[in-house]
């Protein structure tokens, strides 16, 4: 968050993002009711009932059905919105893929919430991490401005001419979702300037009759992949370009695809995503007055994976610890593989650990912080696994 | 910073007892924060709920262990929850019941403030619903919100005749703790 403003207003995180949706104007929201996305979608139901939002507002038989319905929305050239999270987005599985394939550019909040089995309500991101590999473009919210902003953000972004791709706007289930502070509200009229009507270049029209997404053999295919693959390395360009377009207007920028919190100076970085960056930067501040040289790089944008911007970020760093809320099951985690990858054909031979964090809701405090930043300087010394569940409780094993 | 665990039962309102603090420190141009302890909730089940004020802008996003400040809605809570657990020796807890404060066992050195919240309500709201009047004790017991901008943040809440009997309610409670 930036700094405080006459227009702030304390609400809940759910009616913030609802709000930013009605100002980004859909033609048809299409959901399912989940926690803890409910109140976002509650919310809307009510502006559509109140009036204060014209949109088509479809509820229906399960996030499947929602995520089909706004693709006939957005091939037919209307903009379409939706939300969910954890099982529901692992229900839109299928309908993710198609979206992307068919370059439909919705937009979508995914409160993040583990998914089960065992059934677990509470926050982590196992469920939009796990869908890192469907050609949606990602960004990692930290406070509750942020999430609105970047709903802004992600419409201009997906809905660009070169780029016209999906997009989600992950943030913290419960801990966004769920808390009131301080935020200011978009404005209606700057976020129509900001945002115009959906400008569709192919449209379904009887009058002019076009399949979309229905079959490419293998004389083709590959070249659809290439597409989409090009326009998520385009939309890098694009993410930043909107983030200081958006500076401009409403005054507030966190960073592009990244953003450094004492990073310049650091020999131990954290590298992480989400709400817990906030809690991470308390911890910074806490150590930076003890004189350590811990600093944070936050990752806003997680797909695409900003290669180049993070080797560039992380180049001068002694030791990277990796706190992200997901695990691989089968190898480590998801940001923890990404960035060591990332680094492999560099220069860049700089030790990274990684530690899957507050899984199902698991709290993590500035203590944590502190005994992760403990084990990044043993992993100097090469005493740390490469890769840990903080905070295991193996009496219960 | 200062810190604020909410204890209630579910339907007690402890959320927005939270929610309110947030509205009122913001009122009075601090930042704010509140959250639930995100649980399964149902009604008569412990619950938990949050509240942070500070000088600048609030980033951290751990639950409150060592907090500055507790509420207590219900006094049967003290039989299955350390209601006290971390709170600093320097804090305050206030907990709504009409038995001796010497009788309550409470195992914390911070200073313990009782006010029988329950029948404040019942006298003038005319229903068990406690967390305007505890915030009223609040207020007065911490003076870290002030009560005119708490009586805002409630008359934006409650509206009517609803609104007029909180105030009320807060009033009586401010005094008495005061």
């Amino acid at each position: 968050m930036s700094g405080k403003t006459a227009n702030m207003k304390v609400v809940e995180g759910s009616y913030a993002v609802a709000h930013a949706v009605m100002c980004c104007r859909p033609d048809v929201i299409s959901a399912y009711p989940i926690t803890p996305q409910t109140h976002i979608v509650e919310n809307l139901s009510q502006m559509v009932a109140d009036g204060e939002l014209n949109s088509k507002f479809l509820t229906v038989d399960s996030e499947f059905s929602a995520l089909s319905v706004l693709v006939g929305v957005c091939a037919a050239g209307g903009r379409g919105y939706s939300s969910t999270t954890s099982q529901g987005l692992a229900l839109m599985n299928e309908v993710l893929y198609n979206v992307s394939g068919m370059r439909l550019p919705i937009v979508m909040n995914v409160a993040n919430r583990a998914i089960g089995a065992p059934l677990n309500i509470w926050n982590d991101q196992q469920d939009s991490i796990g869908a890192r590999d469907v050609g949606w473009l990602q960004i990692y919210c930290e406070d509750v401005q942020e999430a609105v902003d970047a709903t802004l953000q992600a419409y201009k972004i997906a809905e660009d001419k070169e780029i016209r791709m999906p997009a989600m706007v992950c943030m913290d289930g419960f801990v966004l979702t769920h808390v009131y502070e301080p935020v200011e509200l978009l404005d209606k009229e700057k976020a129509r300037d900001f945002l115009p009507d959906f400008q569709p270049d192919n449209i379904l029209d009887p009058a002019h009759p076009k399949t979309f997404g229905a079959f490419a053999d293998p004389s083709a295919f590959t070249e659809f992949r290439y597409q989409q693959f090009e326009a998520q390395q385009k939309s890098m360009a694009k993410i930043e370009k909107v983030a200081r377009e958006f500076e401009e207007v409403f005054g507030r920028y966190y960073g592009g695809l990244l953003d450094g919190y004492y990073l310049d100076d650091a020999e131990i970085v954290i590298v992480s995503l989400g709400s817990v960056v906030g809690t991470i930067k308390d911890a910074v501040d806490a150590m930076r007055a003890e004189g350590k040289k811990v600093g944070l790089l936050k990752l806003r944008c997680y797909r695409p994976f900003p290669v180049q911007a993070l080797r560039k970020a992380l180049k001068e760093a002694s030791v990277i610890a990796v706190i992200e809320k997901d695990v691989t099951i089968g190898c480590e985690a998801g940001l923890v593989t990404d960035l060591k990858a990332s680094f492999y054909n560099s220069n860049i031979r700089t030790p990274i650990i990684g530690f899957a964090a507050g899984l199902g809701g698991r709290d993590i405090t500035i203590k944590d912080i502190r005994n992760i930043v403990a084990k990044a300087e043993a992993a100097r010394k090469g005493q740390q696994p490469e890769f840990e569940f903080l905070n295991l409780r193996t009496e219960i094993l | 910073m200062k810190e604020i665990r909410l204890h209630g039962r579910g339907g007690q309102g402890s959320v927005t007892a939270a929610e309110i603090i947030a509205v009122a420190a913001f009122e009075d141009k601090r930042f704010s924060q509140a959250f639930p302890a995100f649980g399964v909730e149902r009604r008569g089940a412990p619950v938990m709920a949050f509240a942070r004020i500070a000088d600048k802008p609030i980033r951290v996003r751990s639950q409150i262990y060592e907090p500055d400040y507790v509420i207590v809605q219900d006094v049967t809570l003290l039989d299955v929850v350390d209601v006290a657990a971390g709170l600093k020796p320097t804090g305050k807890i206030i907990i709504n019941t009409d038995r001796p404060r010497e009788g309550l066992n409470l195992k914390t050195d911070a200073e313990v403030i009782t006010i029988d919240a329950t029948k404040i309500a019942m006298e003038i709201l005319k229903r068990p619903i406690v967390n305007t009047t505890m915030l009223g004790a609040f207020c007065g017991a911490s003076r870290e919100v002030g009560l005119e901008s708490l009586n805002k943040a409630i008359s934006e809440r409650f509206k009517g005749e609803l609104g007029k009997k909180n105030l009320l309610a807060i009033k009586t409670a401010f005094e008495r703790v005061s």
